[in-house]
């Protein structure tokens, strides 16, 4: 089937918002080609599941292919229509399970020599959608604050190398309540700018006390839907005939009630916590790659006006399968290694804040937790620079706010 | 695709200024052509180990200012006696199984990466066997076990079965020594952190374990007690490198080192480690080409990455963690090659495709990959 046949009784197994969505546009979805059209219905199946910067996000695009003319959309999607497809992708179920597609679409385009073509025709469109539709303006300047090396009494090693060069490095920071100091303050922000999901605490460890103004996860408060998964993920793996493939088909459709995550009493968020654990490549077993790959998600969907990423110590490496089994027993901490990791999916965390609109205005703190070093990143903070003088917490924010 | 182009030529111009400014280097552009430094030795008596280089590693981590830390060894002690290519780029698809059989059979294989599958194409190590009529015991594989027991030969009806090379998973090898299980020597038997799900049912011509003793001349006990004292699955592998060289010293030898990948995990200091390790074992194989009599003087070494990562600037992939992007970082890598005959010390900026490996080996040692997509690296041959 191709897109022009498409028909309203195909979305009847969206959910409600879905589909109403999918019906209301469904004039636009049409004349789309084929090697396009299943992402964007990837994207529309979860609309009822999306943070309303997504919503939003979602209904623009579909609004600016509807506005466009027929000579508009042959000319938007001329490098798209130039993909060669195969007869197994036309016949396959693209609209109700987009995200299948999607990923046989992928091995389809790199096995034909077609990625790097699908790559810049992806680019192009971006652009140009980008261009058609800016994209939103954050209300107030973002703020990132990365907090990394707890637990850790001391370390050598030159810390932050990578941030440095974007701003200030400060090397005397009392850090008397520094945790408490930067939960505050994101508290302070959410209240004064309060918007659902704008403002977020993610902790790779247990979560401190902060206000329940924030939207939080943590690594810590997951360990039951961690076990419910690795268990599965057990299970899926001894089966014969199981490879990598099926299996992350079978995590993909999985639901949060599977691993007990659906009792949030928020839908959004649920489904959100399940991706981190299902789509995210090594979030199951280490802590400091579930807090890194929790706020990249985080940036890229919600587009947070504030988070705060308090990273804290994974377990050491140890055989895949021993990692991938859940154990009652004390997990032995790699302390270096983690601030090592920290150190790197900081300036992550500051490369992905710098990605969503608003750039220029934008800053970012790292710091090393219980210690006396800080970088510090902003517009009015001087690039490349040192600073030995004696400084707080709360003096590095107001150097950024 | 041109950005994808201009991106590969940006990368290429970095680590060319990184190498000649670390090193003094030459640029191999400036150099006239001559072919009086060649080597005396025959092709018969030539050999070649081909190493891959760990499962993709990318130039801020190794040979960019703030990497080379990570890679002492091949700074120091393999780049001044190297030629060092500069711009490879793989065309192919960024999987390790494929993308590792492509470099094999010099033509990219568009198999499914997970499939227990041999390549389509024929191998180097049929090339080799068939037309210089070498025995079985003159090619050899040492690989990582996720899948690389069909790497030794191809489907290919005029090559195939009985024609390539024999291979050896130490890691299957050291369960089966231990037969059961021991805490001892898990750290050795890790699998693949993409796909760690996957245990392929082994089939092709996998090394046995009563052959450790026949070939390896190594007790069971022997292995295993050796197998205690090292920290991963390559440096597991290059202890049975060491052994295959001493005791049946095949002309042809290829690595897949793969410890790098442990970066799928998006742990960044395992990643480093790993590198570390890598660049170690590097430096370990080529000081034993230098002292092992069947090998000193005689012997290519190439080294390479079967591709790299993907960058930090795209949005699409999360950094080092992953090579799916495609961008010009994950598919552009570098090419190092040392021996009786290859200039030392010498850098070349223009492009290499991973395919071109095979023929260059084939005019090296006098076989013609006449399946293969790339062509010889005149700088080489």
């Amino acid at each position: 089937m191709l897109p022009h046949d498409l028909k309203p009784e195909q979305f009847k197994s969206y959910p409600p918002e879905a589909k109403k969505l999918a019906l209301n546009y469904l004039g636009a979805l049409q004349p789309l080609p084929l090697s396009f059209l299943p992402s964007l219905l990837k994207e529309i199946i979860e609309f009822d599941f999306k943070f309303p910067v997504e919503r939003r996000a979602i209904e623009s695009e579909l609004g600016n292919l509807r506005s466009l003319s027929a000579v508009q959309i042959s000319d938007w999607f001329r490098e798209f229509a130039a993909i060669q497809m195969s007869a197994s992708l036309e016949r396959a179920d693209w609209v109700n399970a987009p995200g299948l597609f999607v990923e046989q679409f992928s091995a389809h385009l790199w096995s034909t020599h077609q990625q790097d073509a699908f790559r810049l025709a992806a680019v192009h469109y971006a652009d140009r959608l980008r261009a058609a539709v800016p994209p939103e303006a954050p209300a107030t300047p973002r703020l990132g604050i990365s907090i990394i090396g707890k637990g850790l009494d001391s370390y050598d090693q030159p810390l932050f190398r990578k941030l440095r060069p974007h701003g200030a490095y400060c090397t005397r920071v009392n850090p008397e309540n520094g945790v408490k100091l930067l939960l505050d303050a994101v508290a302070s922000r959410a209240k004064a700018h309060p918007a659902p999901y704008a403002h977020w605490y993610i902790d790779g460890g247990e979560e401190a006390e902060h206000d329940p103004v924030l939207t939080t996860v943590s690594y810590d408060a997951l360990a039951p839907a961690r076990a419910a998964l690795l268990r599965k993920m057990q299970s899926d793996i001894s089966r014969p005939g199981m490879g990598p493939e099926t299996l992350r088909t079978h995590m993909a459709e999985m639901l949060p009630s599977e691993v007990g995550l659906d009792k949030l009493g928020d839908a959004v968020l649920s489904r959100f916590q399940l991706k981190l654990l299902t789509e995210g490549s090594g979030t199951q077993i280490f802590s400091t790659t579930f807090a890194q790959w929790a706020a990249r998600e985080t940036l890229r969907r919600a587009q947070p006006l504030t988070l705060l990423v308090r990273f804290a110590p994974r377990q050491r490496q140890k055989p895949m399968n021993e990692l991938l089994s859940p154990s009652d027993k004390g997990s032995d901490l790699d302390l270096i290694g983690s601030l090592v990791d920290a150190d790197m999916d900081a300036y992550y965390n500051w490369i992905n804040q710098q990605r969503l609109p608003g750039a220029e205005r934008s800053s970012f703190l790292v710091w090393f937790e219980n210690h006396s070093s800080a970088v510090v990143i902003g517009p009015s903070v001087p690039r490349g620079t040192e600073s030995s003088g004696s400084t707080d917490i709360s003096q590095l924010l107001s150097w950024i706010s | 695709m041109r950005n994808s182009l201009s991106g590969s030529a940006l990368i290429s111009q970095s680590r060319r200024d990184f190498l000649r400014d670390a090193g003094g280097l030459v640029l191999g552009s400036t150099l006239l052509s001559s072919r009086l430094a060649r080597a005396a030795t025959t092709s018969s008596k030539k050999k070649v180990i081909v190493i891959t280089f760990g499962g993709g590693a990318r130039d801020q981590e190794t040979f960019a200012p703030e990497g080379q830390e990570n890679i002492p060894h091949l700074m120091r002690e393999l780049i001044p006696h190297a030629s060092f290519f500069t711009q490879v780029v793989n065309h192919g698809i960024l999987g390790h199984y494929v993308a590792t059989a492509s470099l094999a059979t010099g033509t990219y294989e568009t198999f499914n990466n997970f499939a227990t599958v041999p390549p389509e194409n024929p191998t180097v190590f049929e090339y080799f066997r068939k037309q210089l009529r070498r025995p079985s015991s003159d090619a050899w594989v040492v690989a990582p076990s996720n899948g690389f027991n069909r790497i030794g030969e191809s489907s290919n009806r005029s090559y195939g079965p009985g024609l390539g090379a024999r291979v050896i998973l130490p890691k299957h090898l050291l369960s089966a020594a231990i037969s059961g299980g021991s805490a001892d020597y898990q750290h050795l038997l890790r699998d693949n952190y993409e796909t760690p799900f996957y245990s392929p049912e082994l089939a092709g011509q996998e090394f046995e374990l009563q052959q450790l003793e026949t070939i390896l001349k190594l007790s069971g006990d022997d292995f295993k007690n050796h197998a205690r004292t090292l920290s991963s699955p390559d440096e597991l592998s290059v202890y049975i490198v060491r052994q295959l060289m001493r005791q049946v010293a095949p002309s042809l030898l290829w690595v897949t080192l793969h410890d790098i990948d442990v970066a799928h995990a998006g742990a960044y200091s395992l990643y480093i480690d790993g590198i570390r390790r890598t660049d170690r074992l590097c430096g370990e194989l080529w000081k034993m080409i230098q002292t092992e009599p069947e090998y000193a003087g005689k012997t290519s070494l190439f080294i390479l990455p079967d591709f790299g990562r993907d960058s930090d600037e795209d949005a699409g992939g999360n950094g080092f963690q992953h090579h799916r992007t495609g961008d010009a970082l994950s598919r552009t890598t570098w090419l190092m090659a040392l021996g009786p005959g290859i200039r030392e010390g010498v850098v070349y900026d223009r492009a290499v495709d991973s395919t071109d490996l095979v023929p260059t080996l084939g005019s090296m040692l006098g076989f013609s990959a006449s399946l293969s997509q790339g062509k010889p690296i005149g700088e080489l041959i």
